[in-house]
């Protein structure tokens, strides 16, 4: 377990890391993709989810997922549009994307309430590490004002999610 | 026709207007940026509170106690009548960082 909790958290951190340029700060562009990237990574692992859990409540939980995460993207599209933003890929994004893929073949080696065990915790160490980069990296590194409230907004959904996950992982215990 | 034969209409419709309490009120709570607002409400039993969702995002009023459940889908406004008198506190059960409180009088 913690190997896998860390894998998440050190993909974020890549932020903070000199791998994301020499101390340079995520511009606009890439914040907008590291975001957006976040998200279909949360809507990937709803779906497998959707199919796999057992229990209703992870089942109710990744529908959530599906139609929240789904809910931010769109604002972030229609934003990224409205500011003429190209979204930019970046050793982030790549890093999250990668390990992300390798997350869900491993999920979909598990069967039962091992697999809805395993899901949820993910998904509560995930929404931890997404808004710690939000928080100390993303939120604060956001020029645009636009960019920088959709972001708030995220992280006060994101938030709700990881409390929601922690009392759905409450409940199969 | 005696003004007289009117008179039990009149006491009856006079009885009917006092066993009437003071009339229901429809109280406005609004989900903006996954806040309730306004946080703490005074209602009393019969209101209508008209949930109003101003969010994409799916919301659900969901008392504490049990003694109401609402959901309000994206960009929607739902209503509901409350029932039971007390002091209830309610979350979204979605996004549970989402809390208020509704303290109905009977």
């Amino acid at each position: 377990m913690f190997v896998r909790l860390s894998a998440a958290i050190a993909a974020l951190s890549i932020l903070g890391s000199p791998a994301l340029a020499q101390g340079a700060k995520p511009t606009d562009p890439q914040i907008a993709h590291i975001a957006y990237t976040a998200g279909v990574i949360d809507i990937a692992a709803a779906k497998q989810a959707i199919d796999k859990a057992g229990n209703k409540d992870v089942k109710a939980f990744a529908q959530d997922m599906v139609r929240d995460h789904e809910a931010v993207n769109k604002q972030a599209l229609d934003l990224v549009k409205k500011l003429k933003v190209t979204p930019e890929d970046n050793d982030t994004s790549k890093a999250l994307s990668k390990q992300a893929t390798e997350k869900l073949a491993e999920l979909a080696k598990l069967k039962g309430a091992e697999y809805d065990k395993a899901y949820v915790a993910n998904e509560v160490a995930y929404h931890k590490a997404v808004n710690g980069a939000l928080e100390t990296q993303l939120i604060p590194s956001a020029s645009n004002a636009e960019l920088k409230s959709l972001l708030q907004t995220g992280l006060k959904i994101f938030q709700g999610h990881q409390q929601h996950a922690e009392h759905v992982a409450a409940g199969l215990k | 026709m005696s003004p007289g034969r009117y008179l039990p209409i009149y006491i009856a419709l006079l009885l009917g207007a006092m066993a009437v309490p003071a009339q229901a009120a429809t109280i406005q709570i609004t989900m903006q940026d996954l806040v309730f607002a306004p946080a703490e409400v005074s209602a009393k039993v019969g209101d209508t509170i008209e949930w109003i969702n101003r969010d994409v995002f799916a919301h659900t009023a969901t008392a504490r106690n049990g003694d109401f459940d609402v959901t309000m889908p994206p960009k929607k406004t739902v209503t509901s009548v409350l029932k039971k008198a007390g002091a209830i506190e309610y979350y979204c059960r979605y996004h549970p960082n989402m809390k208020a409180v509704l303290t109905i009088a009977p």
